[in-house]
């Protein structure tokens, strides 16, 4: 559905997106992670052919990204919820969204239709007649995000469709991009929230100007190499710190009455970290596993390309 | 180019101007202060002294003409600086250029939005101004002035001249400005140049005969090419979201 090889924006110097291959399915929720400035919001331009590429090649469904005479049908198949929902203030919710039916070419009845529907699903419908600028920043990216639906189109782009909404207008937000993944629609989410990737998203691309990592967020989880067990003792001193460097695990850090390890496997190694405790004659208290989390691969991920 | 894309755009930019009093004022009062002061003070003149004699009446009309040269070139200003900075304001343009709509068609409805108001409120204004004159002038005259080639020169070829230009002018300041006060302000520097022909034409400098005027048209041809060349290099959606400030 979307396809990009090599995929490379230069503003001058300074390269904004560098060489990114990546392939979202249809019906695929593909959440884009990265820090700011790490070219996600101009690989989503380049990909609704709001800006040009500097290189390599980008399709959306049978339409070349860069290609003039596909720009407009590729505009058509897509729809964009930009990081400023940039509504008509002046206009009503119902008019702000009419206004794009028609630029989207709707029919008379298809408008009527898609502003009750999306506006009802929203819970904007008692709102249709009030006028855009009185809305909260929560009604503002709801209607938004039914401008970009207005035409039905088969592949959705969203930039950071949750940031700075309260955490209820959040929860409505990932709840409707869940109704539309239901809906088999193919949504290519940038964002900078772990937590609402990792819920709502497929699959994950790690962004930081090159794409970094690509995968569903437990392979990322994963990738990060490694567990932790964490073993709270009656105390810790330097006997028991001794036999467990002896078994030379991975970093070892510890308190006054509690060690923590990293363990690449924790079934083999944790029996042997305990009885190493117990031979040094320390008393464990409890021993848990913990492991890895999306925000670990993330950031070491980020900071390993810095 | 689709022209019903041009027209949808231009349609709610309209839509929108009539809620605002300042634009819908510089439309309605401008021309219509205009088009009655001038043939009011030749009233009152004539009655308090005799006023302008018959001789010196086709001098003086035409300078008085000049104004519906001047009058589209101030009325598209505010109209194209809200519509663009105004965008900009709203951060609404990126969700437009987001539309299957080419940037010829934006800049058209948007140019439209602004030409229109400016023709149609030049066109009234001057139907009274021409009404009025003749019923203030027929005294002395003993024929109607209005219409003649002269004025009908600077209404379908000056006036559509200036306000194309005026337009063009206003898109080019609004990428660079972020502020539709400033921008409106810069924009309407678009007039001076024709208040600097009318005073001109009032001291004697020039005289705005057929002649001078198709002079003019040519020049302000020449010059909306031009601008024409800049504000569609301005308005490409790469240029807008990458460097409009």
């Amino acid at each position: 559905m979307i396809e990009t090889e090599n995929l490379t924006k230069k503003f001058g110097d300074l390269t904004a997106v560098d060489s990114v291959t990546l392939r979202v399915d249809e019906g695929e929720v593909f959440g884009f992670l990265g820090p700011n400035g790490a070219g996600k919001t101009t690989t989503v331009r380049m990909l609704c052919c709001l800006i040009s590429k500097t290189s390599g090649d980008a399709r959306i469904g049978d339409y070349d990204v860069g290609n003039e005479a596909d720009s407009l049908k590729i505009r058509k198949t897509i729809g964009l919820v930009p990081d400023n929902v940039g509504l008509y203030e002046d206009l009503t919710a119902y008019d702000n969204l009419d206004y794009y039916g028609k630029l989207y070419e709707c029919t008379v009845s298809q408008r009527k239709e898609n502003i009750e529907r999306f506006l009802k699903m929203l819970g904007l419908w008692d709102k249709r007649d009030v006028v855009t600028g009185s809305f909260s920043k929560g009604m503002k990216q709801k209607l938004a995000i039914a401008r970009a639906l207005i035409h039905d189109p088969e592949i959705l782009f969203m930039d950071e469709p949750t940031a700075n909404l309260d955490p209820e207008s959040s929860k409505v937000v990932r709840e409707f991009i869940l109704d539309l993944k239901k809906q088999k629609k193919t949504i290519f989410l940038n964002t900078h929230n772990l937590d609402e990737a990792q819920r709502i998203c497929d699959r994950i691309g790690i962004l930081n100007t090159k794409l970094m990592a690509v995968g569903a967020p437990q392979e990322l989880e994963q990738s990060v190499r490694g567990r932790t067990t964490v073993i709270q003792l009656e105390y810790v001193n330097d006997q028991i710190l001794g036999a467990l460097k002896k078994l030379s695990p991975g970093n070892l850090s510890s308190d006054d009455k509690k060690v923590t390890i990293e363990v690449a496997d924790p079934e083999k190694q944790n029996p042997d970290i305990v009885e190493a405790i117990v031979g040094a004659g320390g008393r464990v208290v409890s021993v848990n596993v913990v492991g890895s989390s999306l925000e670990d691969a993330y950031l070491k991920l980020v900071r390993e390309s810095t | 180019m689709r022209l019903s894309k041009s027209w949808i755009i231009a349609k709610k930019d309209l839509k929108s101007f009539i809620r605002k009093k300042t634009i819908l004022y510089t439309v309605v009062a401008l021309p219509l202060l205009i088009s009655v002061l001038f043939p009011v003070v030749l009233e009152i003149s004539s009655r308090k002294s005799g006023g302008v004699s018959a001789a010196a009446l086709p001098t003086l009309l035409p300078a008085f003409a000049f104004f519906y040269v001047i009058i589209p070139a101030i009325i598209p200003t505010p109209i194209a600086s809200y519509s663009i900075v105004g965008e900009k304001i709203e951060k609404s343009l990126e969700p437009l250029l987001a539309t299957p709509t080419t940037d010829g068609e934006i800049l058209l409805g948007k140019s439209l939005a602004a030409f229109l108001p400016a023709i149609v409120a030049t066109y009234v204004g001057a139907a009274i101004f021409m009404t009025l004159i003749d019923s203030v002038t027929y005294g002395k005259l003993h024929y109607l002035y209005y219409p003649n080639w002269e004025f009908g020169l600077i209404l379908l070829v000056l006036s559509p001249l200036a306000a194309t230009l005026s337009v063009e002018l206003s898109i080019v300041v609004s990428s660079r400005v972020n502020d539709v006060r400033a921008a409106s302000q810069l924009g309407s520097l678009a007039f001076l140049p024709f208040m600097g022909i009318y005073l001109a034409s009032e001291i004697g400098l020039i005289s705005l005969d057929t002649n001078t005027l198709l002079i003019i048209a040519g020049i302000l041809a020449a010059a909306a090419l031009v601008l024409f060349r800049v504000s569609t290099a301005t308005f490409r959606r790469e240029e807008i979201l990458t460097k409009w400030k």
